[in-house]
């Protein structure tokens, strides 16, 4: 094929696309299509230009705007759903903004009230891509805001799932509260018992060191109440489950210390152990708050409701409304337009239906239509707009349906128990069978000293440390992993992915390039001349097919396309410099009456367009999936390592070469509904394997839920995600055997570090067996536990990563 | 000695007010984004006609 090379590859000014055809310039500056050149000429007329300083062609390329498109926002239900707060006069609201990803954005749409007099104050947080936005409602209403947004480029997202809760984020305000007031404690306890420790036969003045310890009491109270209220109600949980967790041998060593320490105290006996009681809770804090500062911004939840729109187009007679889709009743007739998703399950009345299911089925090719066939929500309609009656309310709809499914509620996924769990509960058997032998030894001996025994087995046995060791393995290796594009919902998920045996891909959208296709041409070969020609006819249409060929064969030429006619489900005709093309299915662009001539046949089961000029059959394009980069050598890692099966919605028409891909072990399975990858998944933990399914669609949601860790595989880890436990960005994909190597060596991590900890619980016991544990040697042995076990966690994590090359 | 119970309860009353402070931040969100504030502080102010983003409430 040759391409032509002369054309001028100058990047947009606005958008930093290159600029093929339709090239504008204005002042200087070129453009790669209009929407970016008026976005352009918009921001310099409000003098708003410094958009352009900041950062590099920091736009986004403006999506064709249809008007009326955002009439349902004048509905006052609909509003009152999606506003904070509407007052009198101002109202405010917070919208999502995936679009936005630079200093530019920022700055711009901060500076919004500079276009638009009535935004009175907007304010972006960029982690979380979200805007509010503070306005005067007698000045610009919701809907211009949201048009003015859109012509920018940066069109918010409004989906069904806004109307149910308004985005809130502000749940670990409390963890960083608890901490502060511990570590506020711990420090100022410290502070009091600085003359305790170093004179050591206490403080001469009793009068002033009574102070000091009712002072260090009364500061430990809120920690006691406040800062450590988690671990205790953890454990009681724990134990009304009859299970026991790491927090119950932890909740009973901080209760011990600080019983002991008040008994002490009030009794006069000594200073107690209030200032180890604080440092201890303090760190433990820490190492949670490491460990829950995880992706928050990520939404990990998402079900159908974050893909589908609120609104459609409702048509009764002539007139046509914007209404909600929660208010669709079967029998109401809606219109859905060209890449428009169908809201419910429906009958087509109207119009040629080429629906795109590959959102719910995971079949990549639309499925054509006719009149009186059955159209399922979720689908995507492709071509002209189409008339449906409404047969069931979006709820019952089949997609949602999946949500519903009664084996998902009874199945439940195999929960794993975690190493610290499972370890806490020999190590509390450990402790008490320690305490019993201690007492019973002490009070054949010396039985006054029993309690101060007892009490201190119980406090040097509590597994802070061990308890430090997975939040800071975990959470270190969740930071290097979103630096490397894999998100996971919480680090514990990293603890589940060390324990798979079976790794289940999807193939459309997560093996493949969801937005590319390759084009191979078969037949008599076309001229230069030709293909342009062919390319001139193709960028007339908006079909999938067209628009793939429109951008791989060379630029079209100068003249116009007539008679350009576009039979959805057939294929597009025109006449380009005096010769008839079409392109489409074989009989129609063979045309009626005209020869059958140098027959090609392409293979069965693949996706082709035919092309014949001046009626004659020349050949056909043939469309396939374009894998991603590397996945040959991925799945050859990850093959010797794990069991890998296939799960597709498409046909078996790529049988061979998933084979080729996968290994000749791997099971391969197509044609697979959402239902079908629900009992699969099922079915092998049955077998008691330990499944990770990787899946791109709502139609791999069931799977993804019922798998052990279900990955979700994104362009962009801000877009769509169905719900699942990661998000991994497909540009990461490649790595995909280097995460796992990662997740086996962190669970080595961290039983070394147990290992280490587990030295210090049995010093600190060897000295409290013997009675010898003074307020000191707990003071030095607790912290230096701590931090020891913290330092080695995080560093031995680092040099995992490092070695796995992922840092 | 009662200096030194002056001087502790001045000191925890110092310690109190950063722990005060601490708290009202967590508590407004000032630990939700840490990055965009980080942005913001680097554009101009060159604002036509001294315009600010108006302060409401």
């Amino acid at each position: 094929m040759t391409v032509n090379t002369t054309q001028q590859k100058t990047a947009c000014f606005h958008c930093g696309q290159p600029c093929l055809q339709d090239t504008t310039v204005q002042d200087g500056n070129s453009f790669c299509c209009a929407g970016c050149r008026s976005v352009y000429q918009l921001l310099s007329g409000a003098r708003l230009s410094q958009y352009y300083q900041a950062e590099q062609a920091p736009g986004v390329r403006p999506a064709a705007d249809r008007t009326g498109r955002h009439a349902y926002l004048d509905d006052a239900q609909v509003q009152d759903q999606l506003l904070d707060y509407a007052g009198e006069a101002r109202a405010r609201i917070t919208l999502s903004i995936p679009q936005m990803h630079c200093a530019s954005c920022v700055w711009l749409l901060e500076n919004l009230y500079r276009l638009e007099s009535g935004v009175l104050r907007s304010e972006v947080s960029l982690p979380d891509r979200r805007l509010v936005l503070t306005f005067d409602k007698q000045r610009i209403s919701l809907r211009q805001i949201v048009e003015l947004l859109t012509r920018l480029g940066y069109e918010p997202e409004i989906k069904l799932a806004n109307l149910d809760r308004k985005p809130e984020r502000r749940t670990n305000w409390r963890l960083y509260a608890r901490t502060g007031v511990a570590g506020f404690s711990f420090a100022n306890i410290m502070l009091f018992s600085f003359p305790e420790y170093l004179s050591s036969d206490g403080i001469q003045e009793t009068g002033l060191s009574l102070t000091f310890r009712i002072a260090s009491l009364i500061l430990a109270i809120p920690v006691l109440l406040y800062s450590s209220a988690d671990y205790f109600r953890s454990a009681l949980t724990g134990l009304r489950q009859r299970t026991i967790n790491l927090d119950v041998p932890i909740a009973l060593g901080i209760g011990m210390l600080f019983l002991r320490s008040s008994f002490d105290i009030i009794a006069g006996i000594g200073p107690g152990y209030l200032d180890s009681f604080t440092g201890l809770v303090f760190f433990l804090l820490l190492g949670r708050l490491f460990q829950q500062k995880t992706f928050d911004r990520l939404s990990f939840d998402r079900d159908y409701r974050a893909y589908f729109p609120i609104s459609c187009v409702k048509r009764a007679g002539d007139a046509e409304s914007t209404v909600p889709i929660t208010q669709l009743r079967p029998g109401d007739r809606i219109l859905v337009r060209n890449q428009e998703l169908v809201p419910a399950d429906a009958v087509l009345i109207n119009g040629q239906g080429s629906i795109d299911y590959s959102f719910v089925t995971g079949e990549s090719h639309p499925k054509e239509l006719i009149s009186g066939d059955r159209v399922y929500a979720g689908g995507r309609q492709t071509g002209e707009a189409i008339d449906l009656e409404v047969i069931r309310e979006v709820s019952d709809s089949y997609l949602i349906s999946l949500w519903q499914d009664s084996r998902l509620a009874a199945h439940n996924r195999p929960s794993l128990t975690t190493l610290a769990n499972s370890i806490g509960k020999h190590f509390i058997a450990l402790v008490l069978a320690t305490a019993a032998g201690a007492a019973v030894y002490w009070g054949f001996h010396d039985s006054t000293r029993l309690a101060h025994v007892v009490t201190s087995v119980l406090i040097v046995a509590c597994p802070c440390a061990l308890a430090l060791a997975s939040p800071f393995v975990l959470g270190t290796a969740a930071r290097i992993w979103g630096d490397q594009r894999f998100f996971v919902r919480t680090p514990q998920v990293i603890e589940n992915l060390s324990q798979i045996d079976t790794i289940v891909f999807d193939k459309t959208g997560t093996l493949t390039q969801a937005d590319r296709q390759s084009v191979t041409y078969e037949g008599v070969p076309l001229t230069s001349y030709q293909k342009k020609c062919v390319a001139a006819l193709a960028r007339q249409s908006t079909h999938p097919s067209s628009r793939v060929l429109a951008q791989t064969l060379p630029a079209s030429i100068e003249s116009a396309v007539t008679d350009f006619a576009e039979i959805p489900g057939k294929g597009i005709s025109g006449t380009v410099d005096s010769r008839q093309i079409r392109l489409g299915s074989r009989s129609w662009v063979q045309g009626e009456g005209s020869a059958v001539d140098d027959p090609v046949t392409p293979p069965v089961d693949s996706s082709v367009t035919f092309v014949s000029v001046d009626g004659r059959v020349l050949g056909y394009y043939r469309f396939e999936n374009v894998y991603r980069e590397g996945v040959h050598v991925t799945m050859a890692e990850l093959g010797a390592e794990y069991r890998l099966a296939l799960l597709s919605g498409d046909g078996s028409r790529e049988r061979e070469r998933m084979s080729a891909i996968l290994g000749s072990n791997a099971e391969l399975s197509f044609q697979q509904s959402p239902h079908d990858k629900l009992d699969y998944i099922s079915r092998l933990h049955d077998r008691g394997r330990q499944v990770l399914m990787l899946g791109d669609g709502l139609n791999d949601a069931g799977a993804l839920r019922a798998a052990t860790v279900g990955v979700a595989v994104t362009e962009d880890s801000s877009s769509f995600a169905p719900a699942c436990d990661g998000i991994l960005e497909a540009s990461s994909l490649g790595s995909l055997p280097r995460f796992l190597a990662m997740a086996r060596r962190g669970r080595t991590v961290i039983i070394a570090a147990f290992g280490l900890s587990l030295i210090y619980n049995i010093v600190g016991l060897g000295f409290a067996v013997s009675g010898k544990l003074s307020p000191l040697v707990s003071a030095v042995l607790m912290p230096i536990s701590s931090v020891s076990v913290v330092l080695f966690s995080t560093i031995a994590t680092r040099l995992v990563a490092r070695r796995e090359g992922l840092c | 000695m009662s200096v030194v119970l002056l001087l502790l309860l001045a000191s925890v009353l110092v310690a109190g007010g950063f722990l005060v402070a601490f708290l009202w931040a967590a508590r407004s969100g000032q630990y939700d984004d840490m990055v965009t504030p980080s942005m913001r502080m680097l554009f101009d102010d060159d604002k036509p006609g001294g315009e600010t983003n108006k302060k409401i409430q």
